[in-house]
């Protein structure tokens, strides 16, 4: 290849790093105690309920999930799309695919009701449940991830690459498939019962997950004081504002195809216009934020040049992505199951009504320390090994790949 | 260490585990001479156990086991090793001459469970007192009311 | 026939106790399974034992709507006295098992009122969904939660069209032998499967008979000579949501 040899190397263990490691522990011993404590007294600790089954953990965990899978597309595009410029941002790319996915099958696990039995779901399996399957997906794609990072931190090994990052890929595919059949193969709920979440949780999964990794990577470079080139940055900002289009676009199609059907009207009413904080998280946290400013922001070729700008893009895809997730997971749930259509229905059990919910501090502790889990084991992974290159000054990754940035 | 050593170790243990197990584990046992703690599980109802007691002590967790997957999926209802059975043979009273719950210290489960620091989750869904009597009562008054329901509706 | 398992150290208690077994013993030979179902026109017969269950026959229940009274609450009641939950638990998270639904159609203003509870459905989305297989049908229909194998995840609450899932949400304490109920795992309507393998009826159907309108009736809709199947045979009977094809074991009349 044509490419000047990328050097990569441990990040140092200063003061900077040292501190944000003990933070970050202190979240993740958040985490747990939150654990604990919904254990110990069940969930009625927390603002779940019969009606509202997934919460606040679960909105946290099915981003940590989704951006895990994202994050694994730098990687991708670098071995399978041939993509030069991405190729020292590779490594990075495969270590935050398996701290992510591990941040969210940790607040997963935690959440169950009986986490003591994981070992029964562990052994005991209903093949037809997308649930069973994602049990494999998950363990397998970490198990994929190390492999892939295996081949392409081991010298001998490199000419695997590409094997490797192609399995890697569909697997991906398959997973965030899984990710969104979980909603999509629901056949009761109004809200879900739909092909498109599986697309549309790849292209969610596309847009979070890249957003994670740029703001990791920007302040990884920022810490170490590793040099971050202008145009790799630029080049990243434009895939997200793609990727964000991409949301928007199945998000749309979504939305028209069940209002052109009479009896999908009362939960698009909910969702699109009369659903209170749903409605508030759909169109401002969801379209405006998540959607519309980082398109605005990043596919304007002046704007994107601008580092902070990508950041803040960045930041407003995760802003929206957790508002998305709030009106799919928990909106979903709130808007009551029709069991008699036409009728105006009422019982001691929320039946006709849409569900009460306002999660509790432990639901978010439980979160955060999910999230504060993936990013310490983002940070020790660097420490320890090479996944961080010396330098990303556009001269240093990839002078010819950044000559005429697309 | 030489081969030879080690196995001599573990005879020893062997034969000194073996020489104080009887105290320990037979139903018949004398007080045991030497002062470690033992424990002493309550006499059940009745002369013996469904199974003998020895084969029980070990395998409880088996048996339950296997007649819980039977009795939840296939309906499958028999006594002998159910776990409503041993709690109605094995109930302990306490001071106030009702049977205790698994909370008390003294319930049968807990004479060995706490003193081999085995936790159980049985009781976390299961009832830990014998119902019986309260079941028979309730199945005679249910009976009953069924008889006066029929004798209403076919009427004088 | 009713053995005492109990040591009582009082006489008198015994005594007394003694009178009451006596007295449950003669009303079980009264009304041994057999003879009291055939007493109180059910239809089911005590399973032996040792027998396992088979797709012979396959339980539901037919409710008439018309005979369901507005503001009645007696098969909710039975239900909770029978597996020990509390009926007058009205939080999200309380557990309902059974619980009463009122209609209004808003255009004519018709209304209706109807119990609501697990449809044992013959294909039952929450046994598709469940991961480790604990939501799973009985041979005979009865769709049940194995809490044994249950890891609390709830997908199995996200997928049911009824809501007729619950979720022990705190620490429970003094349930009932027959239904044992706990914190962390999902419970619903188990068509009171201990009665129906003793040859009785359900809970609900029987105090709906006894105190109610008698708008329940319990039965084989495999057996096409069974009080049930031959009123679904004559009259207009519906299912809720027959439009998903779960082939539910629970049907209504005049809804």
């Amino acid at each position: 290849m044509a490419m000047a040899r990328i050097t990569y190397r441990e990040i140092d263990g200063g003061t900077t790093y040292w501190s944000l490691l003990l933070g970050l522990s202190a979240l993740v011993l958040i985490g747990l105690g939150s654990a604990w404590y919904m254990e110990h007294h069940g969930h009625i600790v927390t603002g779940m309920s019969n009606r509202i089954v997934w919460g606040i953990p679960h909105v946290f965990a099915i981003f940590l999930i989704l951006a895990a899978s994202g994050a694994l597309n730098v990687a991708s595009i670098a071995s399978v799309f041939e993509g030069a410029a991405y190729k020292p941002l590779a490594r990075l790319s495969g270590l935050m695919a398996i701290a992510l996915l591990i941040g969210g099958l940790a607040v997963l696990v935690l959440d169950l009701g009986r986490p003591e039995r994981l070992i029964v779901a562990m052994t005991t399996y209903n093949f037809k449940s997308i649930f069973a399957w994602n049990i494999f997906l998950y363990t397998g794609f970490l198990v994929v991830v190390m492999a892939y990072l295996f081949v392409q931190m081991e010298p001998t090994m490199t000419r695997h690459i590409k094997a490797v990052g192609w399995f890697a890929l569909v697997w991906r595919l398959v997973l965030t498939s899984g990710t969104g059949s979980i909603f999509g193969w629901l056949v009761a709920r109004q809200a879900y019962d739909a092909a498109i979440m599986a697309p549309l949780f790849i292209a969610m999964s596309f847009a979070y997950g890249l957003a994670v990794f740029i703001l990791v990577l920007m302040a990884a470079c920022k810490i170490n004081r590793r040099p971050l080139g202008g145009a790799l940055v630029n080049r990243l900002g434009k895939l997200l504002g793609v990727f964000a289009g991409a949301v928007l676009y199945m998000t749309a199609m979504m939305h028209l195809t069940n209002l052109y059907a009479a009896e999908h009207g009362g939960v698009e009413r909910f969702i699109l216009a009369d659903g209170g904080v749903y409605t508030a998280a759909f169109w401002l946290g969801h379209i405006v934020v998540g959607c519309l400013a980082p398109m605005a922001l990043m596919l304007s070729p002046n704007l994107r040049t601008s580092r902070l700008l990508v950041a803040v893009a960045s930041g407003l895809v995760i802003v929206g992505a957790i508002a998305h997730l709030y009106v799919i997971i928990i909106g979903g749930q709130a808007f009551p199951l029709l069991m008699f259509p036409g009728q105006e229905v009422s019982s001691s059990f929320f039946d006709g009504v849409v569900a009460p919910y306002s999660p509790s501090l432990p639901e978010f502790g439980l979160a955060l320390g999910g999230v504060a889990l993936a990013l310490a084991i983002t940070l020790g992974g660097m420490r320890v090994l090479r996944f961080m290159p010396q330098s990303l000054a556009d001269d240093d990754a990839s002078p010819a790949a950044n000559q005429s940035p697309a | 260490m030489a081969p030879s050593s080690v196995f001599a170790i573990i005879l020893a243990a062997l034969v000194l585990s073996a020489s104080m197990a009887p105290q320990h584990w037979s139903a018949r046992a004398a007080e045991p001479s030497t002062g470690v703690p033992v424990p002493k599980p309550p006499k059940g109802r009745g002369n013996e156990c469904v199974a003998e007691t020895d084969y029980i002590r070990r395998y409880h967790m088996q048996l339950l086991d296997h007649q819980r997957d039977d009795t939840v999926h296939e309906g499958i209802r028999t006594k002998q090793f159910s776990l409503k059975q041993c709690i109605d043979c094995h109930a302990v009273q306490g001071p106030d001459n009702k049977p205790v719950a698994y909370d008390d210290p003294s319930h049968f489960c807990r004479s060995c469970h706490d003193y081999a620091a085995v936790a159980i989750d049985c009781f976390e869904c299961h009832d830990s007192k014998p119902q019986k009597s309260a079941a028979a009562r309730e199945a005679f008054r249910g009976s009953m009311l069924a008889l006066e329901g029929y004798l209403k509706a076919r009427g004088p | 026939m009713s053995r005492d398992h109990q040591r009582n150290n009082a006489p008198q208690e015994q005594s007394r106790r003694d009178i009451l077994r006596g007295a449950a013993a003669l009303g079980g030979l009264a009304l041994a399974p057999g003879v009291t179902l055939h007493l109180i026109g059910g239809e089911a017969a005590a399973r032996p034992a040792d027998e396992a269950v088979s797709d012979t026959h396959r339980w539901g229940m037919l409710i008439d709507a018309g005979k369901c009274g507005d503001g009645c609450q007696e098969c909710v009641t039975a239900c909770a006295d029978e597996n020990g939950w509390d009926p007058d638990g009205k939080l999200p998270t309380d557990a309902q098992w059974i619980r009463k639904i009122d209609l209004r159609d808003p255009k004519s203003g018709a209304e209706r009122t109807l119990p609501m509870m697990c449809q044992h459905c013959a294909s039952p989305p929450c046994v598709d969904v469940c991961p480790t297989g604990a939501s799973f049908k009985r041979a005979d229909g009865i769709v049940l939660v194995d809490k044994h194998t249950c890891i609390g995840c709830r997908y199995c609450v996200m997928a049911c069209p009824y809501n007729a899932r619950s979720f022990v949400h705190e620490p429970l304490t003094d349930q009932k032998a027959h239904a044992p109920r706990g914190k962390g795992t999902v419970e619903s309507c188990t068509m009171c499967v201990h009665r129906v393998d003793a040859g009785k009826q359900p809970a609900c159907v029987e105090r709906c008979n006894d105190a109610a309108g008698g708008a329940m009736l319990f039965g084989d809709l495999n057996d096409p000579t069974s009080e049930i199947s031959k009123r679904i045979a004559t009259y207009a009977t519906a299912r809720v949501r027959a439009d998903l094809g779960l082939d539910t074991g629970v049907y209504y009349r005049n809804i």
